[in-house]
């Protein structure tokens, strides 16, 4: 049982997206940013709870923190108006900065902890902050894949749009 | 570590570092699309808007109300400045025209930025998504529904204690959250959305709610600025010259007067509710339909307010501005899958909401045929929209060439000239290292063009971009 190695690329040539999974916004706190922490199904057997729930924890943390009401922002706020918006021309704002941070941690979080489980997180922003998506790959680099509880959709294959 | 069963070899496989250069490059779609441009997103987008300057510019599909409303503040600030102001910066103070002046840019400054920015509009769902919801919504329902309409489907939050209904919107394929609605003007659902004012030629929504206010307040003080010192100039001039000779001197200070006399009326109310609205922290939407209103019940209160007046205010005006969501000059991936279309159509359910505040803050406009009126319009309430229709005069309307375009773009589309390239810093240095314990001996390092081959998928290229952190956050 030699260990192999597969870049990203390679898994996705040797692999199949098998489903995805969308962990969708929880509402309960009013209009922010936040995702629900419920362990979904389908990734009972590919990834530990713990860790899913932390991945999404940190990121409700990250988009609190950009949204987050207090004396930074306002401060942005009110130089903002006075220039009649016109720094915007100059300056990132909070959020910006912090959707920066956010897309780096998602990216080492796949690249540490995703990828190695055929797993893939999308950036919320992509999909218009509605949902976490987690791509579900079946890798065939084993003869037999895992079917461990991810049916395959019709976009295995994922041509079919 | 490994799931149960014959999965043990699969799980061993390690998957090395992330794969390099942008696929989002316009490289690499010509080469897919056989030397076509490449197109951006905007070029494509589903709702019902038109877009300038390559994607830096949103506005509704109708803007001929927004032109009237350039050319009357043009026109008049122009005679003002022109005509009244050498007076009285003469016989009374320079500070005069120079606060005018300021006054003048703030609205202008204001208005173009509510016009041309994206209100929040949120984008549709992908294929998959929305399949997965209906999936969901199947499950929910015991998913009985044959060849019928399915019900609308709702799904019920509690937030802060109230009980909060989302509703499903057929023409997005998604739960639209609290406080979004769904525009049938410009036929996108938009976040926190409060109306669409045919004034600006746009939704007014979450993110450029702060804007609109900015802009009504300061048009009403320069309605009454110039209104007030219209009328010092005549009386001036007529304690010279008697009351006819004044007016003679001066006729443009006559049409300033009669414009201004006519707008104060209802910009100042109209800026009046708006302060009313963001006090309470409501949209014009639910105020018109009374949603948080003590007639409806008296445990219902609104979920979304501070509890004080000033935390309201400065939520409102003074928070975090949200980045736009449909990344508007974003460049077309190669395969990426379309949007989920429109239901046969029927966009209906989801357009009676926001049917009920377009006929109050629309009545210039011609609206689609609203079937259901569920949430029909208080009476009582629409007289406060209906300042908003009492704005017009006898003007010519010559459409503007829209004179503050080039000076616009500058302000609109300043985040993208800097991401492209923070964009690429970002990635570089995320490229080259590879993590830790995830090389053992004898794999290279995969390179982008590599990649080019590799996809297959309709989504991979999305995975790519999200993997290597590509965030594309369009202009404001």
């Amino acid at each position: 049982m030699a260990t192999e190695v597969h870049s990203l690329q390679e898994l996705r040539r040797s692999a199949s997206l098998a489903t995805k999974v969308f962990v969708q916004r929880d509402y309960s706190d009013g209009t922010t940013c936040q995702f629900q922490t419920k362990f979904p199904p389908e990734l009972e057997s590919r990834i530990e709870r713990q860790l899913f729930e932390e991945t999404v924890k940190t990121l409700n943390g990250f988009y609190a923190e950009a949204e987050k009401i207090g004396g930074s922002s306002y401060l942005e706020g009110c130089l903002a108006c006075a220039t009649a918006y016109f720094i915007f021309l100059c300056m990132e704002t909070h959020y910006e900065k912090v959707l920066k941070k956010i897309s780096k941690y998602i990216q080492e979080q796949n690249e540490k902890v995703y990828a190695p489980r055929g797993l893939l997180l999308t950036d919320p922003l992509e999909r218009g902050m509605r949902v976490i998506e987690i791509s579900i790959y079946e890798d065939r680099c084993s003869s037999g894949s895992s079917s461990s509880g991810s049916s395959s959709s019709s976009s295995s294959g994922g041509g079919g749009r | 570590m490994t799931p149960g069963g014959g999965s043990g070899p699969m799980k061993d496989c390690e998957y090395s570092q992330i794969s390099t250069h942008s696929s989002s490059s316009p490289m690499e779609s010509p080469h897919k699309k056989k030397k076509t441009a490449p197109k951006r997103k905007w070029e494509v987008f589903p709702g019902r808007n038109k877009f300038f300057c390559n994607g830096r510019i949103m506005m509704a599909r109708q803007t001929g109300v927004f032109y009237l409303t350039l050319v009357l503040i043009l026109v008049t600030s122009g005679l003002f400045f022109a005509f009244d102001c050498p007076y009285l910066s003469e016989k009374i103070t320079p500070a005069i025209p120079a606060i005018g002046g300021i006054l003048f840019f703030f609205v202008m400054g204001t208005l173009l930025r509510t016009s041309f920015s994206d209100p929040g509009v949120l984008p549709r769902a992908t294929p998959d998504e929305a399949a997965d919801l209906e999936r969901q919504i199947d499950i929910a329902n015991g998913s009985s529904s044959g060849g019928y309409r399915p019900p609308p489907r709702t799904k019920e939050v509690i937030i802060n204690g109230q009980t909060v209904k989302l509703k499903y919107c057929f023409t997005c394929k998604i739960f639209r959250p609290p406080r979004a609605s769904h525009c049938s003007l410009c036929d996108n659902c938009v976040e926190r959305f409060d109306h669409h004012c045919p004034w600006v030629g746009n939704c007014v929504g979450k993110r450029n709610y702060r804007f609109f206010y900015m802009f009504i307040l300061s048009l009403s003080f320069l309605t009454v600025f110039i209104f007030a010192f219209v009328i010092t100039h005549v009386i001036l001039r007529s304690q010279q010259a008697g009351f006819l000779n004044a007016l003679k001197d001066s006729p443009a200070s006559v049409l300033e007067a009669v414009v201004c006399f006519f707008s104060v009326w209802s910009i100042v109310g109209l800026s009046g509710f708006h302060t009313y609205l963001i006090s309470s922290n409501q949209t014009t939407n639910e105020d018109i339909k009374g949603s948080w209103s003590n007639k409806r019940g008296k445990e219902n209160y609104n979920p979304y307010s501070y509890g004080n007046i000033f935390t309201n205010c400065c939520a409102a005006l003074c928070g975090p501005l949200s980045p736009s969501l449909i990344d508007r000059r974003g460049f077309i991936q190669p395969d990426t899958p379309q949007l989920a279309g429109p239901s046969n159509g029927i966009t209906m359910y989801g357009a009676t909401q926001s049917q009920s505040n377009m006929a109050a803050a629309t009545p210039l406009l011609q609206s689609e045929p609203s079937i259901n009126s569920e949430e029909l319009p208080l009476p009582g309430k629409t007289s406060i929209s209906g300042p908003c229709a009492t704005l017009t005069l006898g003007q010519p309307t010559p459409p503007s060439s829209m004179p503050n375009l080039t000076s616009e773009t500058g302000l609109t589309d300043m985040i993208p000239l800097k991401e492209e390239h923070e964009g690429h810093q970002f990635l570089t240095p995320e490229e080259a290292p590879s993590p830790p314990g995830m090389l053992p001996s004898g794999s290279p390092i995969t390179h982008s063009h590599t990649m080019h081959v590799l996809s297959l998928a309709s989504q991979d290229s999305l995975h790519e971009d999200s993997v290597r952190g590509l965030v594309k956050l369009s202009s404001v």
